[in-house]
This record gives structure tokens, C-alpha cells and sequence, in this order.
């Protein structure tokens, strides 16, 4: 009976898909590890939509953790890139070690905020990009509905990083937008190392919302040089345990 | 020096800046500038070859402003409004345009004004520059007549009456001042003055793509325009295309029925001759035309164009070329928005100082070849120019036990460093003093890249340069 119901909701999801029409044939982009790709509607990120991006943690206004992993998903991504802003704080070696070669970035640098929504859009309309970054303070619904619209109608992954620089800026993400998933990503400590030294960071990652699929959170490690996400070997084994139980009680 | 012939004599037509200084000027006998001088060297003077040259110089001129038109017998023309902050601002840009002529070997003098007349006037009669908007009247009053462009016989005139200088012309009351000198004198006051506008007719020169298009009615709907535009956009492009040629920089003169005209200037990243993407560029901008009373007559010109030949993008087999897509219209999109200089790709620079590791290069420049180096643990935000920190250390030469930035305290569960990066003399860091990075990782797990610009003993400081977290 399960594997009906499967059957028939994925009809169903089909049949809502080829209403959208749009470049939904286009297969989301898997992050790899099986707890989010399983999570997620169609098994990934969607392509051809927007994403909106906001970082969490002591150091929030600067997006550290976001940039990197906004950066992974584009590394993963195949094409050029344009990344719009407006302030000059992004280092490129730094993307280096998401995977995002700094080749493969065009820059936009717009001198006022209210530019950078256009220029935004202006990416999303030229077919021959992998994505579109932009670091946005102000995103209403209508605007993000456009952007959400023009993504869709030609592909291209639109993936807004939120900035602010004010406490009132700040309070800006809380109002709703019409993207497509909406994450939150702060850092969490990383595992303990035997000697002196650094391991590889970590993530507590937020799904705040998504179209299909419930709000959840997950540790993960930070991108490797692929631009991969992974999750914790020490807390890998415990949900898998996890998920055993479960099963084990249905 | 040269010479020509005057009626039945023969006069010094140009003298050069010796010949100048001892006494010898423009219109001046012949035969009394060689009594001054014995051997003086005397050449015939070719009006049609000057006349060429300045027009040649005209063209050179276009690189400032597509509005440039030679004024025989040795001046330019250059229409600069709307072009200035291209170069920074109106100063800048005569520092170019003089300091590029004297590399030329040209003696040039140049000054900015609001009108022509009064630009023409301060150039040839006073100290050039730039004539402050609104001042016109204070600049050109203390200057001699004969910087008004009159008549010879006009001048002597005025000169028998005791006038020598624009002021005392501009006090006398203008009914009488028309009957006695003619409407011309008056006029030509009013231009110097900046009071009478006097329309600068374009150079174009004749090689160039040109698409042209009046009205017997006046236009000013923006609709119009943009219609307009592509029109004329298509016409250049079929010209564009006959001589295998694509377009890198467009001008869009409009001429308005009240004589003053616009301009719009777009630049491509590469040549180009897609009728609909060049019009396209113009979109956003046709809006800051203002179309006055109406405008009468539209001029697209392509002054700036490149080879350009087909080139075959799709067969059969190579379909998976499409791979390296074209962006050079997103470029020219994006361009058109913001300024070609604000569309850019970074490029390494063989250095390990941050804040120099990278420089902007055109976004579609080649692959400059040099490589960025992998596998150093850089920030992906770097904090340009760094933050002082207040941060304690247990050892000299470990990483902080904790810091305090913008008035929060942040304790360190986990380190990684010191990280040397030594200031690099060859380019010119003569006072700097080595930097030791540390990587840290707060309890809450933000990681910060904080350095130390000098050992403890010598009283180092702590700053805070970057966010991996």
C-alpha cells in the first residue's frame, strides 16, 4: 500500500511540475550527503529557481559561512558565474577553497543597493550562466517573485546571499520572499582534534524553508575543495542508528 | 614660419614660438618680418594640408566626446557634457587631452567654459582651464577684444574708440552698441558671455558608420525613441555587415528642435553587430535624454569599430561547444547599467601580501596564465583595511587565549598558526613589519583570521583581517 501511495504521489508531483512548466525537466543538484538529497523535493537543490541565503553567528554581517557555501553549490554547478555586489569585502582565493575558481566568476560591482536587483535579473535572463550571486540587503516579495520568475524561465540558479550592515537591515530577512528554499547557515564548533590545530569546519545548517518539504536542521561539515558538503563521521554513525531505530519501531 | 599671399602682399600666415619671441606675429608683412630678421627661414604655406591635419586631429579628438568639430584656422571643438567623469572630472580630462597633444608635439591650450565662445576666448586670450559654470562673464570681461571673434576692420573700429577690453564693450548699453557696431559685434558678446547659444555642427568623419533619421515631426516619447533607436540600430548593423566590421562603441546624437543637442555614448566588450542587442544597450539611458521641445533629428554612429567575421557556432557534432557561451552581450548589459570598469573577473597577482593578491581585469580578457595558489587557508570575506583587536596570549608565540572586537569578547577553543607572511619590499612595504596569522575558532565555532604585525617583545598589535565563518 506504501509503495502505491509513493507511486501516485509521484504522479501527482509530475503533474504539478508540467503545469509549471519551465525549466523544471532541468535535475536538482545534489548536495551528497543522503539525509539532505532524500529531504529535499526531487532529491537536490532545484535548478532554475531562487535560493536565498542568510547567515547566522557571532560574525553574521560578513557571511563568512554563507559565501563558502553558497560558493560550494556553485563550484558544483558547470559554466560562469556572476557574482553581483556592492560592497568589496569578497576574496577570491578564499572561494578557492569551496572549489570555485576564480576564472569561471564575472563580477558586478554596482555602486548603490537598488542597482543590484536589476543586475541580478539582467544575469538570470542570459542562458549561458551556471548561476547568479547576488549579495542583496532588500528583497521584497515582488522582487523576489521576479527574480524567481526570470530564473525559472531560463535556468539559470539564482542564489542571493543576504547582507546588512545595520541592526534595522537586519531585521529585513524576517519578512517573507517568494524564494524558492530559504536557508540559514551559522558555524558550530568543529570536532576536537587530538594535537593543536584545526579540523574541518562546521555548519549547523537550516532549512527555514522549502516548497515541499518541512523546516529541518543538520550539522554538517564544511565544503571540501570539490565544493562537497559532509556529514560528521562521529554524528554520521548516530542518525544512521537513528534511522534503524525507526525503522526498527514501524 | 610660413607665408601666403593677401591681395597684391605677402604676409606671415604662422610663426613659430622663436619667431615669436623676437616680434615676428600672425599677419604681419612679409617684407618688414624679413627686414627685422636677414635669414629668415620662409616656407609657402599649404591652407588644404593644415586643414587636413586638424581634421585628422578632429578624428583623434572623437576618443573624448562624439561631438567634436575642427574650427579652422587651428582650433577644436570638443562638446563635453556628459563625458567629463569619464575621466574623473572636467580638470582630468583637459590634463589628458594637453598632456596627450604635447607628447604629440603639438603646443595645444585648452579650456572648459559653458558656452563655445567663451571657451574659445579664454583659450586663445587667457590663462585656459576651466571656467567654473555660471562664471563666464567674470572670465572673459578682463580679456582683450580680439577675443571675441570679430572682423579686422570691426576691431580697428572699436580700437579708435578706446575699447580694448570685453568688459568695457559689455558696460555700453546694447541698443546703441547694435546701431553703431552692427548686430554682429553683439552677438558675438553674447556668445563670450555664454548669454546666445551657438550649436556645434558635428565631425563625422566619413568612413565611419553613420544611420540618420529626421522628423517633419519633433519626437519626445520615450516609445519613439526606443523604436527609433532600433530602427537606426539595424540600418548600422546592414552597414556593419557589408564591410565585415562590428561595432565596440556607439554614440546616439540627438538634435533638438531648439538647436542643443544630446548625446549617449555605450561601449560593447567585443565588436558586435546584433541590431537588437546594441539597441537594447541604450534602453536604460534613453530615459535621461531630456527632448526639450521635441527632438528633430537622430544620429547613431559607430565610432569605434573592429573587424569582425563569421564565425560558424553550430554543426553537426559540436553541439556540446555551446558549453563556452558567449558573454560578451551580458557584459555589454551589465556595462550599459553600471559602467564598463564595475564589470570585471579577478586575476592573481604573484604575491602573498592579501590585500594584493588579486587585480581586476576586463571581464572578457584572455587567461592572464598565472595561476592562484591552492591550499593556503584564506578567508572568503577579508576586512579591507583590518580591525584592531585587544587579544591576550598565554606565550609570546601562541595564538590568542581570547579577543575583543567591536566590544564583544570572543574566547578561543581551537587554533591554527602562526602563519608568516613577510612584508615584500620590491613592492615598496619599506616600514611594514611581518605579519603572524593565526586561524582561530571561537566556543561558538566562528572562526576569524587574526594577525599579530609584530613579535610581542616589540609590541605587537592584534588585528582582525578576515571571516572564514
Amino acid at each position: 500500500m506504501h509503495a502505491g501511495r509513493q507511486d501516485s504521489l509521484a504522479a501527482l508531483r509530475l503533474q504539478i511540475a508540467r503545469l509549471e512548466g519551465g525549466s523544471r525537466k532541468a535535475r536538482p543538484l545534489p548536495f551528497g550527503p543522503r539525509e539532505i538529497d532524500s529531504h529535499l523535493p526531487g532529491g537536490g537543490l532545484a535548478r532554475g529557481a531562487l535560493h536565498e541565503m542568510i547567515e547566522a553567528g557571532s560574525a553574521s554581517e560578513f557571511a563568512g559561512s554563507t559565501t563558502l557555501f553558497t560558493a560550494g553549490i556553485v563550484a558544483r554547478l558547470k559554466g560562469p558565474v556572476l557574482w553581483c555586489l556592492t560592497r568589496r569585502d569578497l576574496f577570491a582565493p578564499g572561494l578557492l577553497r569551496a572549489g570555485l575558481h576564480p576564472d569561471r566568476v564575472i563580477y558586478a560591482e554596482a555602486e548603490r543597493e537598488r542597482e543590484i536587483l536589476p543586475l541580478i535579473e539582467e544575469g538570470l535572463r542570459e542562458k549561458g550562466l551556471a548561476a547568479v550571486v547576488g549579495e542583496v540587503t532588500r528583497l521584497g516579495l515582488t522582487a523576489s517573485r521576479r527574480l524567481q520568475l526570470a530564473a525559472e524561465a531560463t535556468g539559470v540558479t539564482a542564489l542571493v546571499i543576504r547582507r546588512w550592515w545595520t541592526v534595522a537591515e537586519k531585521d529585513l530577512v524576517r519578512l517573507p520572499t517568494a524564494a524558492a528554499t530559504r536557508w540559514r547557515i551559522a558555524p558550530a564548533p568543529s570536532e576536537l582534534m587530538p594535537a593543536p590545530g584545526l579540523g574541518r569546519e562546521r555548519w549547523q545548517v537550516e532549512l527555514l524553508r522549502c516548497r515541499g518539504a518541512e523546516p529541518r536542521t543538520w550539522i554538517l561539515e564544511a565544503c571540501d575543495a570539490k565544493g562537497r558538503l559532509a556529514l560528521p563521521a562521529d554524528l554520521a554513525n548516530r542518525s544512521d542508528q537513528a534511522a534503524d531505530r525507526r525503522a526498527a519501531a514501524s | 614660419m610660413t607665408a601666403h599671399v593677401v591681395g597684391s602682399r605677402r604676409v606671415v600666415r604662422a610663426a613659430c614660438a622663436a619667431a615669436q619671441d623676437i616680434g615676428l606675429y600672425s599677419g604681419m608683412a612679409l617684407a618688414q618680418a624679413q627686414a627685422l630678421v636677414p635669414n629668415l627661414h620662409v616656407a609657402e604655406a599649404t591652407p588644404e594640408e593644415d586643414d587636413a591635419s586638424l581634421r585628422e586631429l578632429a578624428r583623434w579628438a572623437i576618443n573624448y566626446s562624439p561631438v567634436v568639430s575642427p574650427d579652422p584656422p587651428d582650433g577644436l571643438w570638443i562638446d563635453i557634457a556628459g563625458v567629463a567623469h569619464l575621466f574623473g572630472s572636467e580638470e582630468e580630462l583637459l590634463r589628458d587631452l594637453t598632456s596627450r597633444l604635447t607628447r604629440q608635439g603639438i603646443a595645444a591650450k585648452a579650456a572648459v567654459a559653458d558656452a563655445p565662445g567663451t571657451a574659445w576666448a579664454v583659450t586663445r586670450y587667457g590663462a585656459g582651464g576651466v571656467v567654473p559654470t555660471g562664471r563666464a562673464v567674470d572670465a572673459v570681461a578682463p580679456l582683450s577684444i580680439r577675443a571675441l571673434r570679430l572682423p579686422v576692420d570691426k576691431l580697428g573700429t572699436l580700437h579708435r574708440l578706446g575699447i580694448e577690453r570685453i568688459g568695457q564693450l559689455a558696460a555700453m548699453p546694447r541698443a546703441p552698441l547694435v546701431r553703431r557696431f552692427g548686430r554682429d559685434v553683439a552677438l558675438r558678446l553674447d556668445q563670450a558671455m555664454g548669454h546666445s547659444f551657438e550649436p556645434i555642427t558635428p565631425l563625422v568623419p566619413k568612413e565611419t558608420p553613420t544611420a540618420a533619421l529626421a522628423f517633419a515631426e519633433p519626437i519626445g516619447r520615450l516609445e519613439d525613441l526606443t523604436s527609433v533607436v532600433l530602427r537606426l540600430a539595424k540600418d548600422l548593423c546592414r552597414q556593419l555587415e557589408c564591410r565585415g566590421e562590428g561595432a565596440r562603441r556607439l554614440d546616439l546624437l540627438c538634435q533638438r528642435v531648439d538647436q542643443k543637442s544630446a548625446c549617449l555614448r555605450v561601449g560593447t566588450a567585443k565588436a558586435n553587430r546584433d541590431a537588437v542587442h546594441l539597441a537594447r544597450l541604450f534602453d536604460e539611458r534613453l530615459q535621461t535624454i531630456d527632448p526639450g521641445f521635441g527632438i528633430e533629428e537622430i544620429v547613431l554612429v559607430a565610432s569605434k569599430v573592429e573587424p569582425l567575421t563569421e564565425r560558424q557556432t553550430q554543426a553537426q557534432g559540436m553541439g556540446d561547444e555551446a558549453g563556452e557561451a558567449d558573454m560578451s552581450q551580458l557584459v555589454d548589459r551589465l556595462g550599459a547599467r553600471i559602467g564598463m570598469r564595475n564589470v570585471y573577473r579577478l586575476a592573481p597577482v604573484q604575491s602573498l601580501v592579501p590585500e594584493r593578491m588579486a587585480r581586476r581585469i576586463p571581464a572578457l580578457a584572455p587567461p592572464t596564465g598565472s595561476v592562484w595558489p591552492e591550499n593556503l587557508p584564506r578567508p572568503p570575506r577579508l576586512l579591507d583595511p583590518p580591525e584592531p583587536v585587544v587579544a591576550t596570549a598565554l606565550l609570546p608565540d601562541h595564538p590568542p587565549r581570547f579577543f575583543i572586537w567591536r566590544n564583544v569578547k570572543h574566547n578561543v577553543a581551537k587554533a591554527d598558526g602562526p602563519e608568516r607572511i613577510t612584508p615584500e619590499w620590491w613592492n615598496g612595504d619599506k616600514g611594514s613589519a611581518a605579519r603572524d596569522y593565526y586561524r582561530v575558532e571561537t566556543e561558538q565555532g566562528g572562526r576569524f583570521w587574526i594577525f599579530r604585525d609584530a613579535p610581542t617583545a616589540e609590541g605587537g598589535r592584534w588585528w582582525m583581517h578576515g571571516f572564514f565563518a
